[in-house]
């Protein structure tokens, strides 16, 4: 069809007012987006003015704590040593929260993959996509804690608690990361492949696959930092051991904070390395793409 | 430049070498990596339907666990102001931050590098040793896991804003510049005004996972909506414990789908 719009001339009615004036420029937009963003503002400053305001501190004096915060900072940043435990234990324990986090990782990338292939919108059916979608939102609004604390009862307390409870978080948080990306993809690679007949995993990892591997390397190494921080949180508040249980016993129980401080210098290194690493990684990607 | 003659044989033969190579290596780690820590993949999956029908037996809410709610819904409405009084506060002394180390509207070039290393310490403490640290002075208030969730939150709201305004700042503030404007008027009128919504999203974002997060500060520091879950968890009230987790997941959802609509209204 070859239509013939541009061949309309364009007509214009003559003005009848004897002198047009060009409309006002105005130089703040009025629009739906500026009242939601002066409404949004508005409201989380005035609910923090509330919360400020009726914050319950129980009657410590704020002057004498921040004082005690000074010296407790003086004693973890200026004076770390290894404490009781040694520094070879310390060094055992980054070790297995640096594993926890790695092979967390690993899981919630594989498992995750496929679940993004199943849910993403452009390959599989609505319906499908739709329930894995909601599903991994629900495991996704739980916190990694609780995961770790339900899976604690279930299989013990241990290594594969707190396996069980990251990756499950790590899931579905790489399911949507994935699936996001995979949807980006230029449906006529996908619509290509078809109608040559090719089968759906044959779709996925000759054309999916390769396409958004920038993506995926760079979302798993974010996931690789976000699981090292929880593996400590989770050995901390679950006891699943590894760093973050020595922190707790350090901190909490024989109140060493000397040991705080070095396991603190431990655990900023290897969060600074992982994150040198996923910096350089999609420098690397986005380079060659 | 000449190109080396590549054939389909080799270029796929390459890259399927490459492809075995590459999940020969991952596998390798995952395994070594289960030895060491004594995990069993196998058992490991086996536990998942263990896990869930025990919550589906244990965290079933019963009538009585209804009497419950008022005292959940007033440590988790506790929760949701402290996250989000935490990450506003945040977000002040972020982008007062942000906007002096950035690079280009950073004043000099070790501000730029004290502002990242700042930023990268704070991100890099964990939450954990926030947690405890501020406990031993501050004691089991809601003082203590607010301030928990601000530090931690300013250390990522600093890279964040700073990203934003190298982002997306960068042409307005040029072109601001050549008309004369003054620094100042760059700053309030150009750079502000223009990374706004880029900001408001990520503020949103923040407030989510500061509630998840309040969570963690919660058990440790026994404050807001953790204290509750891990009381009933210890005290073996698991009936109530779900009703918690309920709650956290439809308050988690429904920031969710709230600040998804706010984004579409404002990006």
């Amino acid at each position: 069809m070859i239509s013939k719009d541009e061949a309309q001339p364009i007509l214009r009615k003559p003005s009848l007012r004897p002198d047009p004036q060009p409309k006002r420029i105005k130089l703040h937009k009025s629009s739906g987006s500026q009242w939601m963003i002066n409404s949004v503002f508005i409201s989380l400053i005035l609910i923090t003015i509330y919360t400020l305001t009726h914050l319950n501190t129980e009657n410590v004096k704020l002057s004498d704590a921040f004082h005690g915060l000074g010296m407790t900072l003086n004693q973890i940043f200026f004076q770390p040593n290894a404490g009781s435990d040694g520094i070879v234990v310390l060094l055992q324990a980054l070790g297995s929260s640096v594993l926890l986090a790695i092979v967390t990782t690993i899981i919630g990338a594989v498992v995750g993959f496929v679940l993004a292939v199943l849910a993403s919108r452009n390959l599989t059916n609505a319906y499908l996509g739709a329930g894995i979608r909601s599903a991994m939102a629900i495991i996704r609004a739980i916190p990694t804690i609780l995961w770790a604390l339900i899976f604690s009862i279930a299989v013990g307390l241990g290594p594969a608690a707190a396996i069980m409870g990251l990756s499950f978080h790590s899931i579905a948080y790489l399911t949507k990361a994935y699936s996001e990306s995979i949807e980006e993809i230029d449906q006529s690679t996908i619509e290509a492949l078809k109608v040559t007949g090719c089968k759906f995993w044959v779709i996925v990892f000759q054309a999916v696959w390769p396409t958004i591997i920038p993506s995926l390397v760079s979302w798993t190494f974010i996931r690789l930092e976000i699981n090292f921080a929880n593996a400590i949180a989770v050995g901390a508040a679950a006891g699943a051991g590894g760093i973050g249980y020595q922190l707790f016993v350090a901190s909490g129980m024989s109140f060493d904070f000397h040991e705080v401080g070095m396991i603190v210098y431990m655990v900023i290194i290897v969060a600074m390395l992982l994150e040198f690493v996923a910096v350089k990684i999609r420098q690397h990607y986005l380079t060659t793409k | 430049m000449k190109q080396p003659k590549v054939n389909a044989a080799k270029f796929l033969g390459k890259k399927r070498m490459m492809q075995t190579a590459a999940i020969a290596i991952i596998g390798g780690i995952y395994f070594i990596s289960c030895l060491v820590l004594q995990f069993n993949t196998v058992e490991g999956i086996m536990s998942v339907p263990k896990a869930f029908t025990w919550l589906a037996v244990n965290f079933q809410p019963t009538p009585e666990s209804m009497s419950y709610l008022p005292q959940i819904g007033i440590k988790l409405l506790e929760t949701i102001l402290m996250a989000i009084a935490s990450v506003v506060v945040a977000a002040v002394i972020a982008i007062v931050f942000a906007i002096l180390g950035s690079k280009v509207t950073g004043i000099s070039k070790s501000m730029q590098i004290f502002v990242r290393g700042l930023a990268s310490f704070f991100r890099n403490i964990p939450l954990v040793a926030w947690a405890m640290i501020l406990l031993f002075s501050f004691k089991q208030s809601n003082f203590t896991g607010f301030l928990a969730l601000l530090f931690m939150t300013i250390g990522f709201l600093i890279r964040a804003f700073m990203e934003i305004i190298e982002d997306e700042a960068g042409e307005s503030m040029l072109a601001l510049e050549a008309t004369g404007a003054s620094y100042f008027q760059v700053i309030f009128q150009g750079v502000i005004s223009q990374i706004i919504p880029s900001l408001i999203s990520w503020i949103l974002y923040m407030i989510e996972n500061n509630v998840r997060d309040a969570t963690l500060v919660g058990i440790l520091t026994g404050t807001g909506i953790g204290f509750v879950f891990d009381l009933y968890y210890k005290s073996f009230r698991f009936d109530a414990a779900g009703m918690t987790v309920l709650a956290i997941i439809i308050v988690v959802i429904v920031l969710e789908l709230l600040s998804n609509q706010i984004r579409k209204v404002i990006l």
